[in-house]
Formats: structure tokens, C-alpha cells, sequence
């Protein structure tokens, strides 16, 4: 994808701001169904229950994705392609495993009678946990083509945006995970 | 990038050698269908959106037959609309499919993808001085999926349960039941995946435009200097991206409760004798989340619109803009507030009424931004040396239906006035005159405004000056009378009001009303014929600048190719509106402040 006009960049690429943009955008998507969670929660038929401990493990495994991607950058930096691409791959694993985790999460709650269509609070829980997920495997595709580019060895690429592209990405998807979590274990 | 290098090399050949550089690299295919260019993308839009604008158009001519002449048959419908006009009368299931899509079409289709879609693209690159969008493959990617929305809404028209038909605003549970009504069958899933394809190509082109706006500026070109439509279409753009997600997560919801069984929106539902499972659900909460979206889309729908009018309004008046700082603070006090008052669609739904005084209040306050804009546009016609081109008629019609329409949101904005008001043909005549007619009056003064621009040709201008004055008549006696209907009572939504006896009496009115509708409707088709016409036949533009404008759109070649300049992007040294100063007509931006110039 070639943009036209680079001469004329400022202070941020456009590819980089257009993704906060996009950022703001999907905050406001959680943000209208954390809101319908809570009008939800205020009228009859709501049931408490607690979260699978799965999640937790999931936290800690995506916090470390996000630090592993984060020494990643500066390995590309430094021009130490090894390390790079090694950690490249553990965040793609990690990122993998995350969404495993959270499957499995999803089928612990299911084992335990609370199902999609049960309660409404079920349903929240499915809804908005699912679609985080969704966007993790959005950045985890992203990750795979970081990944095919870093280990061809036709090209030698050390143009760092599509990595700082990702990487916050990935950090956004971790922190919405993290806000998510304590939503959910705080407002029940 | 080829193209933007061969641009430059070609700069010292002039104007036809680049067009000819251009073709080189170039198939049709490039060109025409995927293109990467913003100005042939602004030109699919535009186009698509005119297609969607006569669809949906002879849809109201549809439900007008109906509502002017609810006695009478027309053996012509059975055969065009087959069992959906047995005997040559519309039957009720299909007038409500006519009504939902005419509202989606209208709304999303042509005045938000054709509105912005069009002058967004067209405009943003070329006025700031761009060679294109930040991503010009989002760009083209936005263009597609709106057409994919597009071929999924179409194609909904002809499954044989029929569209949509529980209303634009899809309120569960006519959207979450398929067995509610034969609408709510595959037309809905038809409707949801078209929407939701809509929904990307909005925010594709939404984080387009303001990544373009906020990081590509040329040189000089700061922010404060930028003409007037580019602020509209970048508080457009953030309140589609902020707002459209919403939506999004409302359409999720209601997905789920449609085909997986679950109650967001459902509760206590009981449809032909069967009790449903489903508890624990509000449909109102369906009524937030839509509006939270559906209230800032009505200002997506008119921001662009006013941007546009307010830029063809100084142009033709020969004079600056009254007030530019006052223009874009009133902009972005509409997109705040924007934000804050979507409940006033739902004073009837059992809101807190204490909670409603709040939604009062914020809504009145909309009044003072868009006083603050007609009083602008007001002092800029105010002794002007106005030229009544077709887009300056179109700008200036826009002000008076924006006034018109806008004086009755003061009637519904007060909650105690709705519960008389709410679900009558007033609230249609509002929103009509203020959102519709008038957004739709923004985006023809920007066809004849900048169709020079896009084709290198002008529209016939009797032509124009007939579309505009039936059209400006025309809205007003469609819209006009239904104030009076509305204050007298009369619902929305109805199929036949001859059945009642207190409406009866309005049967010659709506009668008046569908006529009338129906010759506004032939006078589009006018303006249909001579927008074609003139891409191939009208008169070719030989000046630079037609319109003797500041912005830098008028700075590149007649026909400029991809990268917008053949040469270096001009540098700019002052802001949009230096018309009539120091005794000049005009004075470009590229032009450099002189020593002695005054200050205005």
C-alpha cells in the first residue's frame, strides 16, 4: 500500500493515526455495550455470578504477549533481527493461547449452567468477552503477516511502522481486556 | 506513488501531456472500477448514492399513491410490484416495506454514504492540498463495501417475504422476531448484513477523513485556514466514527436475539397465541443504543451540507464568510451536543421525566449553535453582490428549510409539546424540511458547485434553474401541510387514514400532497437527465477558476489526474474567504499576504 504524499507527513504517519482513530471507535463500541450492561443490570431478572478463573490466567498470558512485543520493538530498533523475530513468535503464540484460554473459560461457565440464553447477564458476559476476542484474533492476523515478513529472506524491511502499527494495537486490545475484566468483576 | 513521480516530471509539459502520462499506467479496470484515486472514488459514491436516491425516492411515490388516493386502484402496480399490488393497491405488509426502505435508503444510503461519501472524498485532499487520502486503499475499500451493502439492500428488495418493514430504526421486537411480520423474515438478516457492511465502509471512510485532515494539511494550510466545508466534514467524520460502533453493538445485540436466543431486547412476548421463552429483556434499551447512533446521524447527515452551503454562499457572495471562528465553534458545539440528546426521540417511552428536563435543556441549546449559523449565512448575504448561480439558489434554499425545519425542533425538543406531538405528521414534517430536504438542497449547491470540478463540464443551467425552483415550492407544499395534519393528531405510519373520522377530513390535503410529491419526484429525474447529459455533452469548462473561488481546488489542472498538481502542492498564505478585499474581487490562498494589505 503506497501513500501518496509522503512529503507532506507530520509529526505522526497517517497510518498511525488513522488506527488511534480507529481505536476511539472500537472504545465506543465497548463503551455502548459496558453501558447496556449496566442500564441491564438495574432491572429485574439480573443474576450474579462469578467469572471462571481461566481469566485470570488469560490476563497474566496477554500482559505478557504485550510485554514480550514490547521488547520486541526495541530489539527492531536495534537492528538485533534474531531476538526480533523470536519474540515476534512468542507474542503470537501467547496471543494464540489467549484465545484458547478464553474458550476455555467460556466452556468452564457453560459446564456450570450458565449458558448464552439462560439469563441475560449470561448473555452480556458471551457477547462482549467474545467480541474482545474477536478483535484479539484481528491482531493476531495482523501479527502473522508481521511474522511471514519478518522471516522472508528476500526482503530486508527495517521500516518500523507496521510493527509500532501492531504493537499498539495489541497493547489497546490488552488494555480493553484488562478494563473488561474489571468491569465485569466489579459491576455485577 | 508511479503516478505521483510521473506527475511531476510531466509538470513542464502542461495539462494534456500529464492526462497522457496518466492513461500509461493505467488499465480501465484501475481507473474506473478499483480505483485508489479519491476523485474517482467521490464520483462512485456520488453516483451509487444518485441511483439509491431515485430508488428510494419512487419508494415514497409508492406509499404516496397509497396515502393521496387510499380508494382508488392502479392496475399499472400489479404489474410492476406483482403480489405485493394485487388488484393494483399496495397492501399493507408492502407499504411498511416501502416506508423502512425509503427511511434506510435515504438516510444511510444517499445522505450519508452519497453526502459524504461524495464531498468528503472529492473535497478533503483537494482543499487542503493532499495528493490523495491518508490511506487511499482504505478509501477504496470504504467505496466497496458500501457497494456490497448496497448489492445485499437491493437484493433484500426481491426475496419473496419482502424487505424490512418494522421502520429505519429497526426497534426489536418487529427486527428481533421473525415471526413478528413477513418483513422481519430474511429481509431483516438482509437488512443487518447490509447494514453492517455499511457500518465498515462508514468507518473506513471516517478514519480516512480525519487522518487526512489533521496530518496532510500543505504548507501554510493551518487549521484555522481551512475553507469551511473541510470543518464540517471532519465533525462529520468523528461523529460517525464515535457513533456508528454503537450501533454496531445495538446491531450485535440484536443479532443474538434474533438467531441465537437470547433476550437482550425481549421480554414477555406472545406472537400468534405463542407464549416466547424469552425474559428479562427491554426493548428501550434497543431504543438507547440506536439512538445514541441515530441522533448524531442526523447531524452526519446535515454537517456537510452546511459546510458546503456556507463555502458556495461566500463564493457567491463576493464576500467573506460573517464570522469563520463563530462558524466552526457553532460546528463544534452541534457535534458535542450532538452526542447528549438522543433520549428527545424517546420522551414517550416512559423516560424519567426529571431525566427528561435534562434532554430538554441540551436539546434547546442546539438552537443556539444553529441561530449562531443562520445569523452567520444571514450577514453574509446581507448586501452582497449575490450571484444567483444554481448552487448559490441551492445554498440558499438550504438556509431557509434549515430555518423552517429548524423552528419546529424548538416545538418537539420540549418533552411536555411531544406527548402531544410524538408519532404525528408534524415530527415528519420536521425532520423532512430540516434534515432531508435541506441536506439534500446542501448536496445539489455542491453537484452544481463542484460538477465542473469533477467532469470538467457545467450542468444546463435552465434545467437547474427549474429543478431548484419546483423543487424549493415543492418541498414546501409537501412539507408545509403536514404541520397542520400533525397538530391535529394525525400518526405516522398509518395505511389509510380515510377509515377514520377524525382524520378524514385531511383526504384532499394528502391527496394535494402525494401530487405534489409526485412532481418534485419527475423534476429529480430532470435533474438525473441533465447530470448525465452534461458529463458527456455540457459545456466545457475553459477557466481554471469558473467560479472565481479562493480554495485550492481551483489550482489544479482542468482535469487533474491521481496526485491532484502536476507540480509541487501550492503553499497557502491565508484563509479561505478574501473576497472583495482591498478592492479585489478575490484573493486566492496561494497568493502571499502583501505588505500594505489590510487586515479586514
Amino acid at each position: 500500500m503506497s501513500t501518496v504524499a509522503m512529503e507532506q507527513r507530520k509529526r505522526i504517519h497517517p497510518h498511525k493515526f488513522t488506527l488511534w482513530v480507529g481505536m476511539a471507535g472500537i472504545v465506543m463500541m465497548f463503551a455502548g455495550l459496558t453501558s447496556a450492561y449496566i442500564v441491564k443490570r438495574n432491572q429485574v431478572n439480573w443474576i450474579a455470578f462469578d467469572l471462571p478463573a481461566m481469566f485470570w490466567y488469560s490476563t497474566a498470558i496477554i500482559v505478557c504477549s504485550s510485554i514480550t512485543l514490547y521488547i520486541s520493538n526495541i530489539a527492531f530498533k536495534q537492528r538485533e533481527m534474531a531476538k526480533y523475530r523470536s519474540l515476534v513468535v512468542t507474542t503470537l503464540v501467547l496471543g494464540i493461547v489467549f484465545v484458547v484460554m478464553q474458550v476455555i473459560g467460556f466452556n468452564q461457565l457453560w459446564v456450570n449452567g450458565i449458558t448464552l440464553t439462560k439469563n441475560v447477564s449470561y448473555s452480556f458476559l458471551f457477547v462482549i468477552v467474545g467480541l474482545h476476542a474477536l478483535h484479539v484474533v484481528g491482531g493476531l492476523v495482523a501479527l502473522v503477516v508481521l511474522f511471514s515478513k519478518a522471516f522472508s529472506s528476500k526482503v530486508r524491511n527495517y521500516n518500523i511502522v507496521p510493527l509500532e502499527v501492531i504493537s499498539t494495537y495489541w497493547h489497546f486490545v490488552d488494555a480493553i481486556w484488562i478494563y473488561l475484566l474489571f468491569f465485569l468483576l466489579l459491576i455485577r | 506513488m508511479s503516478n505521483t513521480v510521473a506527475l511531476h516530471e510531466a509538470d513542464v509539459h502542461g495539462v494534456h501531456e500529464v492526462h497522457h502520462e496518466h492513461h500509461h499506467h493505467e488499465t480501465f479496470i484501475s481507473k474506473y472500477v478499483f480505483s485508489q484515486d479519491h476523485k474517482m472514488i467521490a464520483r462512485q459514491f456520488l453516483i451509487t448514492g444518485m441511483i439509491w436516491a431515485i430508488i428510494g425516492g419512487f419508494f415514497s411515490v409508492l406509499f404516496r399513491l397509497q396515502l393521496g388516493y387510499p380508494n382508488s386502484t392502479f392496475p399499472w402496480l400489479e404489474d410492476i410490484l406483482g403480489h405485493w399490488a394485487k388488484g393494483g393497491k399496495i397492501n399493507p405488509e408492502f407499504y411498511y416495506a416501502l416506508v423502512t426502505m425509503h427511511g434506510t435508503i435515504l438516510v444511510f444510503f444517499v445522505l450519508t454514504a452519497g453526502l459524504s461519501g461524495t464531498f468528503a472524498n472529492f473535497l478533503i485532499p483537494l482543499q487542503i492540498g493532499a495528493r490523495d487520502m491518508a490511506s487511499p486503499m482504505l478509501n477504496m475499500l470504504s467505496y466497496w463495501f458500501f457497494f456490497l451493502a448496497s448489492v445485499i439492500m437491493f437484493s433484500s428488495l426481491f426475496v419473496q417475504t419482502g424487505p424490512a418493514s418494522g421502520g429505519w430504526t429497526i426497534y426489536p421486537p418487529l427486527s428481533a422476531l421473525g415471526d413478528a411480520s413477513t418483513g422481519s423474515k430474511i429481509g431483516m438478516d438482509l437488512w443487518l448484513v447490509s447494514m453492517a457492511m455499511f457500518i465498515v465502509s462508514s468507518l473506513l471512510g471516517g478514519l480516512n477523513y480525519i487522518s487526512t485532515i489533521l496530518n496532510m494539511r500543505t504548507k501554510g494550510m493551518s487549521m484555522t485556514r481551512m475553507p469551511l466545508t473541510i470543518w464540517a466534514l471532519f465533525f462529520t467524520a468523528v461523529l460517525g466514527v464515535l457513533s456508528f460502533p454503537v450501533l454496531l453493538s445495538g446491531a450485535i445485540l440484536l443479532l443474538f436475539d434474533r438467531n441465537l436466543g437470547t433476550s437482550f431486547f425481549l421480554s414477555d412476548i406472545v406472537v400468534n397465541g405463542k407464549i416466547l421463552p424469552n425474559e428479562g429483556g427491554s426493548a428501550i434499551l434497543f431504543q438507547h443504543l440506536f439512538w445514541f447512533l441515530g441522533h448524531p446521524e442526523v447531524y452526519i447527515i446535515l454537517l456537510p451540507a452546511m459546510g458546503m452551503s456556507s463555502e458556495i454562499l461566500s463564493v457567491n457572495s463576493r464576500k467573506p464568510i460573517f464570522g469563520y471562528m463563530a462558524m466552526v465553534g457553532s460546528l463544534f458545539a452541534i457535534a458535542i451536543l450532538a452526542f447528549l440528546v438522543w433520549a428527545h426521540h424517546m420522551f414517550v417511552t416512559g423516560l424519567n421525566p426529571f431525566l427528561g428536563a435534562f434532554f430538554v435543556l441540551l436539546t434547546l441549546l442546539i438552537a443556539v449553535p444553529s441561530a449562531i449559523k443562520v445569523f452567520n449565512w444571514l450577514t453574509t448575504l446581507w448586501r452582497a453582490n449575490i450571484r444567483f448561480t444554481p448552487a448559490m439558489l441551492f445554498a440558499i434554499g438550504f438556509v431557509s428549510l434549515f430555518i423552517s425545519g429548524g423552528l419546529t425542533g424548538i416545538f418537539l425538543g420540549n418533552s411536555a409539546l411531544d406527548i402531544h406531538l410524538h408519532d404525528t405528521y408534524f415530527v415528519v414534517a420536521h425532520f423532512h424540511i430540516v434534515m432531508g430536504v435541506a441536506s439534500f438542497f446542501g448536496m445539489f449547491a455542491g453537484v452544481y458547485h463542484w460538477f465542473p470540478k469533477m467532469f470538467g463540464r457545467f450542468l444546463n443551467n435552465t434545467l437547474a434553474y427549474i429543478h431548484f425552483w419546483v423543487t424549493i415550492v415543492g418541498a414546501y407544499l409537501i412539507f408545509w401541510p403536514m404541520h397542520y395534519e400533525g397538530l391535529a393528531g394525525m400518526p405516522r405510519r398509518y395505511y389509510d387514514y380515510s377509515l377514520w373520522e377524525s382524520f378524514k377530513m385531511f383526504g384532499g390535503l394528502n391527496e394535494f400532497i402525494s401530487f405534489v410529491a409526485m412532481i418534485v419526484f419527475a423534476t429529480q429525474l430532470l435533474f438525473v437527465f441533465n447530470f448525465f447529459y452534461s458529463i458527456f455533452k455540457g459545456r466545457k469548462v475553459t477557466s481554471l477558476n469558473p467560479w472565481g473561488a479562493n480554495t485550492l481546488e481551483w489550482t489544479t489542472p482542468l482535469r487533474p489526474g491521481h496526485g491532484n498538481w502536476p507540480g509541487e502542492i501550492p503553499e497557502v498564505h491565508r484563509g479561505a474567504y478574501d473576497y472583495g478585499k482591498d478592492g479585489r474581487e478575490f484573493i486566492p490562498q496561494t497568493e502571499p499576504v502583501g505588505e500594505n494589505e489590510s487586515h479586514h
